[in-house]
């Protein structure tokens, strides 16, 4: 398993250097997702630049979530659910059943809709990837990590005090910011948000939205969300899904102000979705 | 809306007459709902209080029990007649001690022309085993032999009962002084009372005794003057005719208090005779008989008199059962009921398991005694009557028990818990084991205990396995011949002699002392481990 994990951390940073003119960090291709009959995306080929924040929008069922599992293969804790097609990530296909997900998944962190922190202190909220990772020895280490990992995610001034306070004793915005580190905690190389902002308040809200600037200089970030302003705010690329397929990809300026299709004209200018 | 000044003229549609009404009948179903649930709630209550005090009523009388502190003079003759002074002759050596005891008593209360009638009269206040601890401690110290020792002494569960009230309704009275006497002890005293009002008193009690629905079923009375006691033959005016029963053997002097106990059924019609009553009266007089708690509950194994039989190996039995049960039922329980929720695919033959392991919850406890009796003690060839068979039994019965309320505990951990450790790269295993596994840790254990304590009283399937057997001896293991509290409550229920009554009474507030100390463990835990987070 630590020389599978060499091996992931070479390629990626070899694959880096070699893409630094045009880095596509995900390409997706051909991606069908099944749940028992009913075809939930329909043939979706998508590329994903690194160090940039890609945003999936879209009406409620377009299949937008369902495609961002894929990237991180959570569709597969689902039983109905059968996945189709492509995904390359610095040039190996994640669908490969050689392809262990517990490898892929550290290396693509997820945050989810509701804050949904491990029921212990802070500090094992963050420790907790990193220890059954490996990516730390010793205590001295761990604590290194943990302070990184919630001064990324703009948390530490705020709980440096309590690291050993429960988790699911702070606010909404700082649970989701808790999340946030322990998805950066395992150094992933792609973060996924499935709307990360949707249970917060608009101060929250606007602190996530700063932090994601940030870690876009580190990460590379697809994010799902309802609010059309919060994708035109924090992404450089902007996917609209609807009915489980694509309609219209492209840089995020382009689609707010010129968008090809009418569809995505509706959705945007907000008459339907 | 309407300005209140306006008043009801213009509260427009909010208030017509309809919607009044619909209210007033909203209001009243939900008035009517409450009710019903405080009646169900009532109800629950008073059986509940009406069980608790028909339980403690009748075991209060077991919990004590009288003894007959005896100055024992411990001759060498009867107890060590070959003069060994070895302890285990000693402590073997019942009968001999039982035949001391038994002639000092006649010695005191008997005169040395009683026959075999008299001598087992008086000896039936005491039972045989009575004597058991006695050897026993003469047996740790041999040099006591010789001396006199002072000794508590059991009393027979008849005479037990008597002095708490049982046996016959009865009523003590006064009477007034002796005013004269005649006669003799041996052939009939007649004594005479010094006012014709006690004599009244004494008929009109005696009237007020007699059970009229039954024939030739007269109260009979016992009179005590001075220190004797008589039965009252007949009376006539102030005169009453005597049998002497027990005490000093000479006439009462003029002017001695006399008394009577009137009892509602002659000495045919009950278990203790007038003249143990008058012995354990004159015993009372002198304080020489004891109130003790009644230890013998905790320290004794199973006997067949009452006033021996304890719950000890009934006790031992049942943790040794329980043990059992435990290593069984907990384990394969909790690994089922993670591997069925976490990890089992949705397929056909799952949800038959599933369907199966609800239905078995349903199955009658007495069908695992069957089934016990078939695979453990005929197929397995496992011996009867042991704690290991009837844990194994049990294990098997609290299994669907333990793994339904494991998958509730399990069902009711977010999976927004699982999405998030797979989310950072545990596997299965690891989101399960240390994140789903700890949060549902309080459930299980609850529903565990819950299990166990079902276990714990049960009755019927253990009968199928043999654990009905008399056992009097403290079982060592699991593999060794024993009882269980509720099979030993089952049996002392049917036990034909009134004692029995507040011995199975005491024996089921042992149990239930039981089951709420394992309830209380559940919910400590509970409470212990949810207060973590």
């Amino acid at each position: 398993m630590d020389g599978n994990m060499e091996h992931f951390t070479q390629t990626k940073s070899s694959a880096r250097a070699d893409t630094a003119s045009a880095p596509i960090k995900v390409d997706c291709q051909n991606i069908d997702v099944y749940y028992g009959d009913k075809r939930a995306i329909e043939d979706i080929s998508l590329e994903i630049e690194d160090r940039s924040v890609t945003a999936f929008i879209g009406p409620s069922g377009c299949g937008k979530s369902t495609f961002l599992r894929c990237m991180n293969r959570m569709n597969d804790t689902i039983e109905s659910a059968k996945v189709t097609g492509k995904i390359f990530m610095d040039g190996a296909n994640i669908n490969d059943p050689a392809i262990d997900p517990v490898l892929l998944r550290s290396r693509v962190g997820m945050v989810f809709q509701k804050p949904n922190p491990f029921p212990k202190s802070i500090y094992d909220n963050i420790a907790y990837g990193p220890r059954i990772h490996g990516l730390a020895s010793g205590k001295a280490e761990m604590d290194e990590v943990v302070e990184n990992s919630l001064r990324k995610a703009g948390l530490w001034e705020e709980v440096k005090d309590r690291l050993q306070a429960p988790g699911t004793g702070l606010s909404g915005g700082q649970q989701q910011r808790l999340c946030i580190a322990r998805a950066i905690a395992v150094s992933p190389e792609v973060i996924l948000m499935d709307e990360p902002c949707s249970a917060l308040d608009p101060i929250a809200t606007a602190k996530i939205e700063e932090l994601i600037d940030e870690l876009r200089e580190r990460y590379c970030i697809v994010i799902v969300t309802h609010s059309m302003q919060q994708a035109a705010r924090v992404s450089q690329k902007t996917a609209f899904f609807h009915l489980g397929k694509l309609i219209e990809y492209g840089d995020t300026e382009r689609i707010f102000t010129n968008p090809e299709h009418g569809r995505t004209q509706d959705y945007i200018t907000g008459r339907f979705g | 809306m309407s300005s209140p000044t306006e008043g009801q003229a213009n509260t427009g549609s909010f208030v017509t007459e309809e919607a009044l009404q619909r209210l007033k009948k909203r209001h009243g179903a939900e008035a009517r709902f409450k009710l019903y649930g405080q009646i169900a709630i009532g109800i629950a209550i008073v059986a509940l209080v009406t069980l608790l005090i028909s339980i403690f009523g009748q075991a209060s009388s077991a919990f004590s029990r009288h003894v007959l502190s005896y100055d024992l003079n411990i001759e060498a003759s009867y107890v060590d007649p070959d003069g060994t002074r070895d302890p285990d002759e000693i402590a073997r050596n019942v009968s001999g001690f039982n035949l001391m005891l038994q002639d000092q008593l006649a010695d005191e209360f008997l005169t040395d022309d009683a026959d075999r009638n008299d001598r087992r009269e008086l000896y039936g206040m005491f039972t045989r085993l009575a004597v058991l601890p006695i050897a026993r401690a003469t047996a740790d110290s041999p040099e006591t032999i010789g001396s006199e020792q002072v000794f508590n002494v059991a009393l027979a569960d008849d005479i037990d009962l008597f002095l708490k009230g049982g046996v016959s309704a009865r009523k003590s009275i006064e009477i007034g002084e002796v005013a004269g006497g005649e006669g003799a002890i041996e052939s009939g005293v007649t004594l005479r009372l010094a006012s014709q009002d006690d004599a009244e008193k004494l008929g009109a009690t005696l009237t007020e005794f007699t059970r009229t629905d039954v024939d030739d079923a007269p109260a009979v009375a016992l009179i005590k003057a001075g220190n004797t006691w008589y039965r009252l033959d007949n009376s006539e005016g102030r005169d009453l005719a005597l049998t002497y029963l027990a005490g000093p053997r000479a006439l009462p002097a003029e002017g001695a208090a006399i008394e009577a106990l009137v009892l509602a059924q002659s000495q045919a019609n009950r278990t203790v005779t007038d003249r143990q009553i008058a012995w354990t009266e004159i015993l009372r007089t002198q304080g020489r008989i004891k109130s003790k708690f009644n230890t013998t509950l905790f320290t004794n194994s199973d006997s067949t008199y009452p006033e021996l039989a304890g719950t000890a190996a009934a006790i031992v039995g049942s943790l040794l059962t329980m043990l059992v049960t435990a290593l069984l039922a907990i384990p394969v329980g909790i690994f089922a009921a993670v591997y069925l929720e976490e990890f089992a695919p949705k397929n056909k033959l799952t949800s038959l398991i599933e369907v199966n392991i609800n239905n078995l919850a349903a199955v009658p406890s007495i069908v695992f005694g069957l089934l016990g009796a078939a695979v453990f003690i005929n197929f397995m060839g496992l011996p009867r009557s042991v704690p290991l068979v009837g844990g194994l039994v049990l294990g098997l019965l609290v299994l669907p028990t333990v793994i339904i309320a494991s998958r509730a505990a399990l069902t009711a951990v977010p999976p927004s818990i699982r999405t998030a450790a797979l989310g950072v790269g545990a596997s299965k295993t690891q989101s399960v084991f240390h994140h789903v596994l700890p949060l549902a840790a309080p459930g299980i254990m609850t529903g565990a205990i819950i299990g166990m304590a079902r276990a714990l009283g049960e009755t019927a399937p253990l009968l199928l396995i043999g654990m009905v057997a008399f056992v009097a001896e403290v079982p060592d293991g699991p593999m060794d011949e024993s009882t269980v509290l509720p099979v030993l409550i089952y049996k002392w229920s049917t036990g034909a002699e009134r004692a029995w009554e507040p011995q199975t009474a005491a024996a089921i507030i042992v149990l239930l002392v039981f089951l709420v100390l394992m309830n209380l463990i559940a919910i400590i835990l509970r409470r212990r481990f949810e207060r973590r987070w």
